[in-house]
């Protein structure tokens, strides 16, 4: 077989200096490519700050910190954040309240109980229902809860923090349930196996072993959890309201910084207004709120991390 | 070890058996919490909604009547919504996964841009409408358009695929790499011919993933000003008379199914409720069934890949 | 164990020696690092023309890694440096120069893995993709070339009704023949084989050596082996390696009869290793 090869490669030879362009050229459109998380982020923080600043050049950011009332679109504007601030906690504080639990539960069931075949079935499950629209949980929150709930508390308001919160607490169970099942498999088999080789039953092993070795990925369930809950827009605006209220009493309406962004929106917004800057104030307010608890979480999971 | 003692072991064993019989029940009533839940969800807006779901209820315009209010120009909305969310995601995440995953040395600008994405990824929604509000509303001048709703709800989900790519591009051995390169293939022949196809069914399940979060996101598009009546289509993009081609419904004012409603659950109206309910039953079926598309590609394309 | 195959083609070589032979490629003083460890010292080894070359030695001795300086396979991985010189004949280029393309030398020279290798695609785009990869894209010449290739790879005749099945179908030593004739399908001058039987039964094991002993008629071959047995079937010159230097170089005949350095005999002899 004769051999060809002087022909390919000289003829290839003299591409040489053109392939190498190309190379760099894909190379660099595909960098510019990842570049554009960056420039979102660098969008966000400039967009909310130059928008903030012009709003506290106008309300006193002591005004902001400790008025307890806020009607910005009233004729006697106040501008306390206080009352925003407690209806995200209070409707988080119980969404928590009920997927913590049940998320970690849940979590140890299919990772240390559950058959193969009930595994199997449940974590596509989880997932569909993390993937509901949150509107349609708004929905269910209202019209469905909020009714059940009155017939065994009367009083209960139709815009309440305690349906919305319950039901943003069933639709974070699968983000809790799901990164805490996967940090307790990534457990190694013989750490459990020392266990039940000293008489250890299943409880006692994935109480006493199994949850503290992935308690780190656990942490880092929970402050998921807690991004999710604080952050939740829909399920709020629709079931409990958009008045803002001072008030740490989950059976009365209230509104949540999302809520109040939400409901600012669906006016008309003359750009420029301080009505306008108020809703990026706020959304300065959440982004701190979610930054803290995310360096929380990320120093939680430093000072337990497992190494095994 | 004398009977007494032994008794007191098996007994203490017995009571710790009861626990793991306990915790099992605990874990199966934790698990029918969120089973009871989705079914009495589905449930109650099929009961609520079934009245609404005839024919012209997806070719009506919103009404004053909820008799006669339908879903037509939200579905359509959604879909073109859809469209410029799925051109703005795939080609940016893709590219970045690639570029992550194959070019980027190891340096604080790597570093740098993964730790961004994964903070993008747990950005609340709504910051994200407040960004589209202030960058593409008015700084860009899209005003409150189908392009600017696509573009925001692009970047919302950009995370979702970077990460599918990345994790679809990683599972691919690197002996398959070198094969490739040893025959003399440069960097993006071998991305071109090899990496890219191989992942392909990871890249679009998360691709479908990501979309099918996207229909459902209410808020970011509530604050750039999606209306919520409106009674009008956008222009359409084809057309029968020369330039066959129109851009103006980027620039159209919208709606979207999920702000469709919202706008239904708010009013006091109980009538409305039943509108709120049939369009909540198409959206989850929407949902549903996208997911259930991206596990059966995952499913189809894997089938040539063995490893 | 094998003196009685090493003496037959020690007479059948006899001829050979005395040829004026010619080195394809060389080493000159060539050194390999990983990060800071210094995997290769100062190795100087020519590789003749048309005839195999075998590298010998214990696991960890730096034989792969030497065999992956022919086609700059190390270039793929960030934090290595090479030192020294690896010459090409004719043209008597260096190969680990900077300036010199990676992409042009692999063009030259080809790798057949230890794992089979082949892509997730049908037997003709495996064996073609060289060819394309080179911007050939006539429908007939592929035809021909893959053809010859998988002929050349005594493979044409299993596969010839099921070029457009998958590759992944084929049998393990089946696979290895059939990433063979991708490698042969560019006719490359020089054929690197990094220890290409540890994953084949000895039926496959057998069918590829006799492979080798064609393909030295063509091309110039250098094969990596932790098997001492199958360097001695196969190869015409071998070099013994031991922790990152080249300790003895010569005839196989001569290293597995009559080695001059009292470490290679060692190792033949099974005193470690």
């Amino acid at each position: 077989m004769a051999v060809v090869v002087p022909d390919a490669v000289s003829g290839r030879l003299a591409k040489r200096r053109s392939r190498y362009v190309k190379e760099r050229l894909i190379e660099l459109v595909l960098f510019l490519a990842a570049l554009v998380s960056v420039a979102t982020t660098v969008a966000i923080v400039l967009i909310l700050l130059t928008e903030s600043v012009l709003f506290f050049t106008k309300v006193s950011l002591w005004d902001f910190l400790t008025d307890t009332q806020w009607t910005p679109l009233f004729a006697d504007a106040h501008y306390g954040i206080l009352p925003l601030l407690s209806g995200t906690l209070v409707s988080s504080l119980i969404a928590l309240t009920v997927a913590i639990p049940v998320g970690t539960v849940i979590a140890i069931y299919l990772s240390e109980f559950a058959p193969f075949a009930v595994r199997e079935i449940a974590k596509p499950f989880l997932e569909l229902l993390g993937g509901i629209p949150t509107i349609v949980y708004g929905y269910f929150a209202l019209l469905f809860v909020t009714p059940l709930l009155q017939s065994i508390f009367p009083s209960l308001p139709g815009f309440n923090l305690l349906s919305a919160g319950i039901v943003m607490g069933i639709m974070i169970i699968p983000y809790v349930s799901s990164v805490s099942e996967d940090a307790m498999r990534a457990v190694p088999m013989n750490l459990r196996e020392g266990s039940y080789a000293m008489g250890a039953t299943r409880f006692q092993t994935a109480v006493r072993v199994v949850t503290p070795a992935a308690f780190s990925g656990i942490a880092a369930a929970y402050i998921l959890g807690i991004s999710r809950a604080v952050g939740e827009t829909m399920i709020l605006a629709v079931a409990a309201g958009t008045q803002p209220n001072l008030t740490w009493n989950p059976m009365e309406s209230a509104a949540t910084i999302t809520a109040y962004i939400v409901q600012v929106a669906l006016g008309d917004l003359p750009h420029g207004s301080l009505a306008y800057q108020t809703i990026f104030a706020a959304g300065l307010t959440l982004c701190l709120l979610t930054l803290a608890f995310n360096v929380v979480g990320h120093l939680l999971r430093k000072r337990f991390r497992q190494v095994y | 070890m004398n009977d007494g003692s032994l008794r007191e072991v098996r007994q203490l064993i017995a009571r710790h058996k009861r626990w793991d019989v306990i915790f099992s029940v605990l874990g199966v009533v934790c698990l029918m919490l969120g089973v009871l839940t989705f079914v009495a969800l589905l449930v109650d807006m099929w009961v609520d909604g079934f009245g609404r779901l005839r024919p012209e209820f997806f070719t009506s315009f919103p009404s004053r009547k909820p008799g006669q209010a339908g879903i037509l120009s939200a579905w359509v909305g959604s879909t073109l919504v859809m469209f410029v969310t799925a051109a703005t995601a795939v080609p940016l995440g893709v590219a970045s996964g690639i570029y992550l995953e194959e070019y980027a040395p190891k340096n604080w600008i790597t570093d740098l841009i993964e730790i961004n994405v994964t903070n993008l990824a747990g950005v609340p929604s709504i910051i994200y409408g407040l960004l589209a509000l202030g960058l593409f509303v008015y700084q860009f001048g899209f005003g409150q358009s189908v392009l600017s709703a696509g573009l925001t709800l692009g970047l919302l989900i950009l995370p979702v695929v970077i990460v599918a790519t990345r994790e679809a591009i990683r599972s691919i051995p690197a002996a398959i790499r070198e094969g490739a390169m040893a025959l003399g293939a440069t960097k993006w022949q071998t991305t071109q011919d090899h990496i890219l196809p191989y992942s392909l069914a990871g890249i679009m399940t998360g691709v479908i993933i990501g979309m099918a979060r996207a229909i459902g996101e209410t808020a970011p598009v509530i604050t750039i000003g999606a209306l919520t009546f409106i009674a009008f289509l956008p222009e359409a993009p084809i057309k029968a008379e020369p330039p066959f081609v129109s851009f103006e419904w980027l620039f159209s004012g919208f709606t979207v199914m999920p702000i469709q409603m919202f706008n239904w659950t708010s009013r006091p109206e109980e009538a409305f409720h039943a509108n709120a309910a049939a369009a909540g039953v198409v959206l989850v079926a929407m949902t549903l069934s996208m997911n259930a598309l991206a596990i059966f590609i995952r499913y189809r394309l894997r089938k040539n890949i063995k490893w | 164990m094998v003196t009685a195959a090493l003496q037959d083609r020690a007479a059948t070589n006899a001829a050979v020696v005395d040829e004026n032979l010619q080195p394809k490629a060389e080493s000159v003083g060539l050194n390999f690092h990983y990060g800071t460890f210094h995997a290769l010292k100062s190795i100087s080894l020519p590789i003749y023309e048309k005839k195999v070359t075998a590298l010998i030695g214990p696991s960890g001795c730096g034989k792969s890694t030497f065999l992956r300086c022919f086609n700059r396979m190390h270039d793929l991985y960030p934090g290595n440096r090479y030192e020294g010189e690896i010459r090409l004949h004719p043209d008597n280029i260096n190969l680990l120069n900077p300036q010199v393309d990676p992409i042009e030398v692999r063009m030259r020279i080809s790798m057949v893995f230890q794992k089979p290798n082949p892509f997730p695609k049908t037997i003709y785009e495996n064996v073609a993709y060289g060819l394309r990869v080179r911007g050939v894209k006539s429908r007939a010449i592929l035809d021909q070339k893959v053809e010859e290739a998988l002929r050349s790879a005594a493979l044409w005749d299993e596969v010839k009704d099921r070029l457009n099945h998958l590759a992944f179908n084929l049998s393990g030593g089946q696979q290895q023949r059939m990433c063979i004739a991708r490698a042969l399908a560019t006719d490359p001058e020089i054929l690197l084989f990094d220890e290409p039987t540890s994953a084949l039964d000895p039926i496959a094991t057998a069918s590829i050596e006799e492979l080798i002993a064609d393909l030295k008629m063509r091309l110039t071959i250098l094969i990596v082996t932790h098997n001492m047995q199958q360097a001695a079937r196969v190869s015409d010159f071998t070099a013994y390696m031991y922790l990152g230097e080249l300790i003895e170089f010569d005839q196989t005949e001569v290293i597995f009869i009559k080695p001059k350095r009292q470490q290679t005999e060692d190792y033949i002899t099974g005193r470690f290793g």
